[in-house]
């Protein structure tokens, strides 16, 4: 008597390793023979502001009136040597994001978005549009590797100067603007023919090096008559040597990036296996500035990953000054929204997964340059809901700052959090919750 | 005419006093004493002055220069006249790693020799070099003319666009997607007006220089590219 078939046939059962994701990449690569490019950051799961959570006040700690008593959001960025600081309302600003990579429509919006609520825009690989600098009260003028675009006059009309030197999504990688979108304006800003496959450099072409960079900021110091902040961005990599440079090197302000920051087209690999975490960067970068008695002298802006006000609020009790987002920001506007499902299944995606920034074929009319999809862009209703979720991501952090008895939210400290987990624990430098343990501590306890 | 004495008035307050010429400045020659390799000097000009520097440059050395004519009397450390925009800016002696680097326009004049990286990423900048320039040099240039009377070193034109590049002597070796080109007469009376204006017209005989672009192989991903890349 044969055996039940049931019993017979153990059910299929997926591999861990090759999973559906790694199948359908190698039967992809096999059929292109390419690499995938696309755009967003980092997917997978990695530690995060999710695996800390605030204490808030207790017996010994006493919590501020949650609609009465003040908790203060202002920012000042770049008092170490700029005549002209920076001064924000909200200790949350918007990160570079090129015209090229994005509408111009989009790149209005978030100039109107952050305006209204009294934040900085960033501009991008390819330069200053003068829509932009007409939307945004407060310009940060970025300095690339690729120098596309770059313009002194610009500089000169920039509220601050960033230098990059790389980017979370892809520390030590160049940028990339695949030919769909270097339309006749993006290709005569950027000196390139039109319709080829863009490839920013990855190292700036008139400095190598920590020591060379203090002669570029002095040159851009000279240029614009000492009166611009200067910030360094960094891909958070090797975080606590790389700000404890960028402070030598003479940065007034050092933007520290993590591996989920967005990107507008980096190859997969890339975007998920180089760099690390924002939380496991902030730390090391608040150590070396305490070490040279810069912390809160040069100010810190972090980014990666931040989508409401909890996470702002641990980054700066993380020791960071502000936060800067860009994934958020372009969501707000309408990325990924699932009104618009249906057009993005049409492209092969789905509302909540597209990340084809690159191909230039954005339903919602930002990540793009075709006339037709850019017109279904409003800037207005865009910056609009911009600066809606600014506010809600300021008020959520002041919620948190005031439960925890702050009048301001540069009053967070690490004292006030825990971590869900060891990794994040010792990552982040606070203890596992319900211990007093912070692995990799000296002594093992606070 | 102002003498500028660097080790009397500070670098800063020349060039913030540059800065602030206006149109039709009566101010239009200046002359600079003792600047020690000091770090951009006369950087970020946008007046129609010449600026004349007895003596050897640091770095950046006539930075983002608009509309001025700088002369260094010396040798020009790293990044001479990047990403100038328009004027001239001459170099007496030698200069060092990427001269002219992301320069948008106007002419550089070196009459020494250009170290490595010279007019990288190039994005419409003039530059004539008199002797010989180092490794990489036109590296991704964008768009503009390097002309090397001497010879080029390893990788010349790697990754490069649409710039132009002439060469009289010997090229070590062309970089990615660089490759020689026939040169015409039209690019043969380029070439002359180009070397008249930087003061060599006649000098050298134009029928011994090669021209050298993109071979545009590069200019679209492919998987048959991959050796290149």
């Amino acid at each position: 008597m044969g055996a039940e078939s049931r019993w017979v046939h153990t059910p299929p059962r997926t591999s861990a390793t090759f999973d559906e994701h790694a199948i359908a990449e190698i039967h992809r690569a096999a059929a292109t023979g390419i690499y995938d490019i696309r755009g967003f950051g980092a997917k997978r799961k990695v530690p995060h502001f999710d695996d800390l959570l605030f204490l808030g006040a207790s017996m010994s700690r006493y919590p501020l009136e949650g609609y009465r008593e003040r908790c203060a959001t202002d920012v000042v960025l770049g008092e170490r040597f700029a005549k002209k600081p920076v001064h924000l309302k909200i200790p949350i600003t918007i990160a570079g994001m090129s015209f090229g990579s994005l509408s111009g429509g989009a790149k209005e919006a978030l100039g109107r978005g952050a305006s209204a609520v009294g934040t900085s825009t960033t501009t991008g690989d390819g330069g200053m549009t003068e829509e932009e600098r007409q939307s945004s009260k407060m310009l940060v003028y970025q300095i690339l590797p690729s120098r596309y675009g770059m313009n002194p006059d610009h500089l000169r009309q920039a509220d601050a100067i960033e230098i990059v030197i790389g980017q979370g999504a892809k520390p030590g990688g160049g940028g990339m603007l695949l030919g769909q979108k270097i339309s006749p304006r993006v290709a005569a800003m950027r000196t390139l023919p039109e319709g080829i496959d863009q490839r920013s450099a990855c190292r700036h072409p008139d400095w190598t090096g920590p020591d060379d960079l203090e002669i570029k900021i002095e040159e851009l110091r000279e240029i614009t008559d000492w009166q611009k902040p200067i910030y360094v961005k960094i891909g958070a990599a090797r975080p606590y040597f790389d700000t404890a440079l960028a402070v030598k090197a003479g940065a007034d302000v050092v933007v520290l990036d993590g591996m989920q920051g967005g990107t507008a087209a980096t190859q997969e690999v890339f975007i998920e296996h180089v760099g690390i975490p924002i939380l496991a960067a902030i730390r090391p970068a608040v150590q070396a500035l305490q070490e040279l008695d810069m912390h809160r002298k040069v100010q810190l802006i972090v980014s990666g990953g931040i989508r409401n006000g909890a996470d702002v609020a641990k980054a700066l009790a993380l020791g960071a000054d502000a936060v800067s987002i860009g994934t958020a920001a372009l969501i707000a506007l309408g990325d990924n929204a699932r009104e618009l499902d249906e057009e993005y299944r049409k492209i092969g995606s789905q509302a909540g997964s597209y990340d084809d920034w690159h191909e230039g074929r954005d339903p919602a009319g930002i990540t793009t340059q075709d006339p037709e999809l850019m017109q279904r862009f409003d800037p207005i209703a865009g910056g609009r809901r911009l600066a809606n979720y600014l506010a809600v991501l300021t008020l959520e952090t002041q919620t948190i700052a005031r439960a925890c008895g702050k009048s301001h939210v540069h009053n967070l400290e690490p004292e006030d959090l825990v971590a869900l987990t060891v990794e994040a624990a010792a990552m982040a430098k606070v203890p596992l919750a319900g211990t007093n343990w912070i692995p990799g501590k000296e002594g093992g306890s606070l | 005419m102002p003498v500028v004495d660097l080790e009397v008035t500070s670098l800063r307050d020349f060039n913030q006093m540059l800065h602030g010429l206006g149109d039709g400045t009566n101010e239009t020659y200046f002359r600079v004493i003792n600047p020690r390799g000091r770090h951009a000097i006369a950087a970020g000009i946008d007046a129609a002055v010449t600026v004349e520097i007895d003596g050897n440059a640091g770095y950046y050395c006539a930075g983002m220069n608009k509309q001025a004519t700088v002369i260094i009397n010396g040798s020009a450390g790293v990044g001479v006249a990047e990403n100038m925009m328009s004027g001239s800016v001459r170099v007496k002696g030698d200069a060092s790693a990427s001269a002219g680097a992301a320069g948008c326009g106007g002419l550089l004049v070196i009459d020494g020799n250009a170290s490595g990286r010279c007019g990288i990423s190039a994005r419409g900048i003039e530059i004539v070099v008199k002797g010989s320039v180092g490794h990489m040099s036109a590296f991704m240039a964008q768009a503009g003319t390097l002309v090397v009377l001497g010879d080029a070193g390893e990788a010349l034109g790697d990754s490069i666009y649409e710039a132009r590049l002439f060469v009289r002597g010997e090229v070590k070796s062309l970089g990615s997607d660089c490759i020689e080109k026939p040169i015409s007469d039209g690019h043969k009376d380029k070439l002359g007006k180009l070397l008249e204006e930087a003061g060599m017209g006649g000098e050298v005989d134009l029928s011994e220089f090669r021209r050298f672009g993109s071979g545009r192989t590069l200019y679209h991903f492919h998987m048959d590219n991959l050796g290149a890349y």
